[in-house]
């Protein structure tokens, strides 16, 4: 006896146009605020925030010499409370030397080649995380300023690019997503807006530390593309790009996400 | 190992004071495998426990069902002045301590 099969055959037409409408200023939201009450709370307290055990570890690797130099971040930098202030709100920066913008993680790994004369940490090292989160955390609550340097401009267009460009097998781009489906959700998650204020940030389902490369990276995967290698260009294009389009948010990491 | 805690600097006599604390660890269940088959060893923190002025008034054991980075939170009634003394231990020899102080009117 053969059971009868019943075939639905759903077909989604969607017209999506290329260039999606950005997000206007006023509807700017924060990832914190699609969060569970529970998830928030445990952002809000020092004690409970799990990326807080970071920014320690964080502050003990400022401190500690490194390298031929045998000088630390606080040799140069000082009290990392005020010399950092601000920072990483304006990350990822231009740098001269090698005429491209840098993300905040090889910022530090530059300082170290550069001025430490140390080898440099590897992407979602604990220790890179570490510092990068003591960094962070000294620009907590300031509005994010990346990307106002003048020649970061053809950089930021590349990363907008990159952003509206669709990708991978299930053929999506970022803004598919992130700007024309925010209030949705995907299965039980909230969509959210992509706004990278808490970065590097605590993530339950990684159960650690992470940086918004690996968010990215994870994204790519999702929509079954092949992602960019960690400290690849087009990556930290898309981070600046990101980071401009949240200009004026207030930073929030280590922030905790679910 | 870093470790988070957090218990009220003071309290009046008889009050019931929250403890906080959060421990830095992986908490390897030793139910994964790596892409080549192999088991990853477990690895957790398998006891907690928290002593007030030297007497013991929380115990906790823990489990591979545990989160990383265990955030272990209790009440307990403020009596005395004095210390709390945490400590964590668990597989492959990892042990960690912590003190808080508190002052009770």
């Amino acid at each position: 006896m053969r059971r009868p099969r019943i075939i639905l055959a759903t077909l989604l037409l969607t017209a999506i146009p290329v260039y999606a409408a950005d997000i206007p200023q006023g509807e700017r939201r924060s990832g914190t605020s699609f969060m569970a009450p529970q998830t928030k709370a445990m952002q809000d307290d020092d004690t409970a925030n799990p990326g807080m055990l970071w920014t320690l570890e964080g502050e003990e690797l400022w401190n500690k010499k490194y390298g031929t130099s045998d000088k630390a971040c606080a040799d140069c930098h000082g009290d990392a409370r005020t010399s950092m202030k601000g920072i990483a709100a304006r990350y990822p920066a231009f740098d001269r030397e090698l005429g491209q913008p840098v993300d905040l993680e090889q910022r530090i790994n530059l300082e170290r080649a550069r001025h430490q004369q140390a080898s440099p940490l590897a992407y979602e090292s604990h220790e890179l995380l570490a510092l990068t989160a003591f960094v962070a955390q000294q620009s907590r609550g300031m509005p994010i300023t990346a990307g106002s340097d003048d020649e970061l401009a053809p950089f930021i267009a590349r990363g907008r690019e990159l952003f509206m460009q669709r990708q991978g097998q299930l053929n999506l781009s970022c803004a598919n997503c992130h700007d024309d489906n925010w209030d949705k959700h995907l299965a039980g998650s909230a969509i959210t807006q992509a706004h990278p204020t808490g970065y590097p940030l605590y993530r339950l389902e990684w159960q650690t530390l992470g940086s918004l490369q690996r968010r990215l990276r994870g994204c790519i995967f999702g929509v079954r593309a092949q992602p960019y290698a960690f400290g690849a260009p087009e990556l930290v294009d898309l981070e600046l790009y990101l980071m401009t389009r949240a200009a004026g948010m207030a930073m929030e990491a280590p922030a905790v996400r679910p | 190992m870093a470790a988070l805690i957090n218990v009220p600097p003071r309290a009046k006599r008889g009050d019931i004071i929250e403890i906080k604390t959060l421990m830095s660890h992986i908490m390897e269940t030793g139910y994964r495998h790596t892409a080549d088959g192999a088991v990853v060893p477990r690895d957790i923190i398998t006891s907690f426990s928290c002593r007030y002025n030297g007497t013991e008034i929380f115990r906790a054991d823990l489990f591979p069902a545990i989160a990383a980075n265990p955030f272990i939170s209790f009440f307990t009634v403020a009596d005395a002045s004095g210390t709390f003394e945490f400590e964590w231990i668990g597989d492959r020899g990892f042990s960690a301590t912590a003190k808080a102080a508190i002052t009770v009117e």
